[in-house]
């Protein structure tokens, strides 16, 4: 992939490598991290110098955050390395909030089960540390981000630790709670939960209600999805992720379409 | 009925549009335009599209399509430029109303459009056209073209235009039977080629529908 990349653009996986490496103009590596998550280089060096990156101390924000550990989180997201996962781990007890989203985030796509403890972890204190920071638009810890996490890896054994979450003053938590929670039971009382949050006044609300049943199986969200005051674009998307999760979910002796499919594909045809 | 005393009749609901003062208003005044007979608001209703309120837009895009083609011309003259929302919008109300004298704008709005709202509108478009609206020689040759350029957006970089394209190539062959073949063979060509699942079952699907 990093080879056709260099056919169309001047910038290479091999200058990407050798920005990240130096270390005298700080922009260029914050650049170069995120190009190579993007474009998912695999190349030992690339992975190496990002590994590197989740240590570094030069690049500072002005709200004392590590902009390029955050950049280096998310890449290693997007590629594999067997150190990656405990790389990731330690991240989560960063002082940087968004390094520590970013890590969540990366060790929900590397799937692997060893983050489950250490994600668990954040949630044992309930709601009611999951508190504002003052001043700050977030929580003290990226709870979104945790539980999502959660869901997808399959932490059945973090089920009650997040279902107090469902009560969460901020509704994008109680809709990560409730997405996981899904995803880990499939009780439909969860896929209804999102489903009314696609009611919520809030167009922002209602978008991430939308991404949160698009993360799921819950077939019977789907007409609820095509009738949300949104974006077609984004009820598109949505409805192609509960698709996609449905086939991936049926046995691939079983090929052929089910009728839950079509009507899936019929809602998204009528948003084209 | 004089056209001054349409013009007065419709005046309330002009009025209600631009004096809206929620979003929730502006849907409900939409809704009250579009469900007029008089074409005097055709205008308006596509005035509506360049408001960027999603609500506005869908209830505007159902009224142009309750007129049909004589909304058609209007449309055609005024395709915004620089928003690309407006044009998505406009694209789609074209492409359920399916009278061909938009052949030329969908076709060039599915292959070169920069926006993929435009595109995935106009692809889904080019199969759904009336061909009956067209004189029976001019209907091969249109058709023609359309599968040409639905067979290029196939391969589009984005999954949802690639997914608009199928929906129209599958139109194309159930409007037309002799169009069932080439379609058939273009859609299982590009069966293997696609990358994303969910693509390749409404090829699948198409497919299925089709043979």
């Amino acid at each position: 992939m990093a080879v056709d990349e260099s056919n169309t653009s001047p910038y290479t996986a091999g200058q990407a490598i050798a920005n990240l490496q130096q270390t005298e103009h700080l922009g260029d590596r914050y650049y170069a991290a995120w190009w190579l998550g993007k474009h998912r280089v695999q190349d030992p060096a690339a992975i190496e110098g990002l590994l590197a990156a989740l240590g570094d101390e030069l690049d500072r924000s002005p709200d004392g955050g590590y902009p390029l550990r955050r950049n280096a989180a998310r890449a290693l997201g997007k590629v594999q390395d067997p150190r990656i996962v405990s790389a990731l781990i330690a991240c989560l007890d960063c002082d940087d909030y968004y390094v520590r989203e970013a890590a969540a985030q990366s060790l929900e796509m590397q799937g692997d089960g060893a983050a489950i403890a250490p994600l668990s972890a954040f949630l044992t204190g309930g709601i009611n540390v999951a508190t504002a920071v003052p001043g700050r638009p977030h929580l003290i810890h990226p709870y979104e981000a945790i539980i999502e996490a959660l869901g997808t890896l399959g932490a059945t054994t973090a089920i009650p630790l997040i279902e107090p979450f469902l009560e969460h003053p901020v509704e994008k938590v109680q809709f990560a709670a409730a997405r996981a929670l899904y995803q880990l039971t499939a009780d439909p009382h969860y896929g209804d939960r999102l489903v009314r949050g696609l009611q919520a006044n809030k167009l922002p609300l209602r978008r991430s209600a939308l991404i949160d049943l698009g993360a799921t199986t819950y077939l019977a969200g789907a007409e609820a999805i095509a009738k949300t005051f949104a974006e077609n674009s984004l009820k598109l998307i949505a409805l192609k992720g509960l698709l996609e999760n449905h086939l991936r979910q049926q046995s691939a002796d079983s090929p052929s379409l089910t009728a839950e499919s079509q009507q899936v594909m019929a809602l998204m045809d009528s948003l084209l | 009925m004089t056209s001054d005393t349409t013009t007065d009749s419709i005046q309330p609901l002009l009025t209600a549009i631009d004096n809206a003062s929620s979003a929730d208003a502006l849907v409900g005044a939409v809704r009250a335009l579009g469900a007029s007979h008089d074409p005097a608001v055709i205008p308006k209703l596509i005035e509506v599209l360049g408001f960027n309120n999603p609500g506005a837009a869908v209830a505007a895009v159902d009224g142009l399509v309750r007129f049909g083609t004589i909304a058609v011309p209007t449309l055609l003259d005024n395709l915004d430029g620089y928003d690309y929302g407006a044009r998505a919008w406009a694209n789609r109300a074209l492409s359920q109303i399916g009278d061909p004298r938009a052949l030329d704008t969908l076709l060039d709005a599915a292959q070169a459009d920069f926006a993929l709202s435009v595109r995935r509108a106009a692809a889904k478009g080019l199969g759904f056209l009336n061909w009956s609206a067209l004189p029976v020689e001019a209907q091969h040759p249109a058709q023609q073209k359309v599968f040409t350029a639905l067979t290029t957006v196939l391969t589009d970089e984005e999954w949802v235009v690639r997914y608009g394209a199928i929906a129209g190539l599958q139109e194309l062959a159930q409007r037309q039977p002799h169009w069932r073949d080439p379609v058939l063979a273009v859609l299982g060509d590009r069966l293997p080629q696609e990358p994303e699942i969910g693509v390749q079952a409404r090829l699948s699907w198409a497919i299925q529908a089709i043979a």
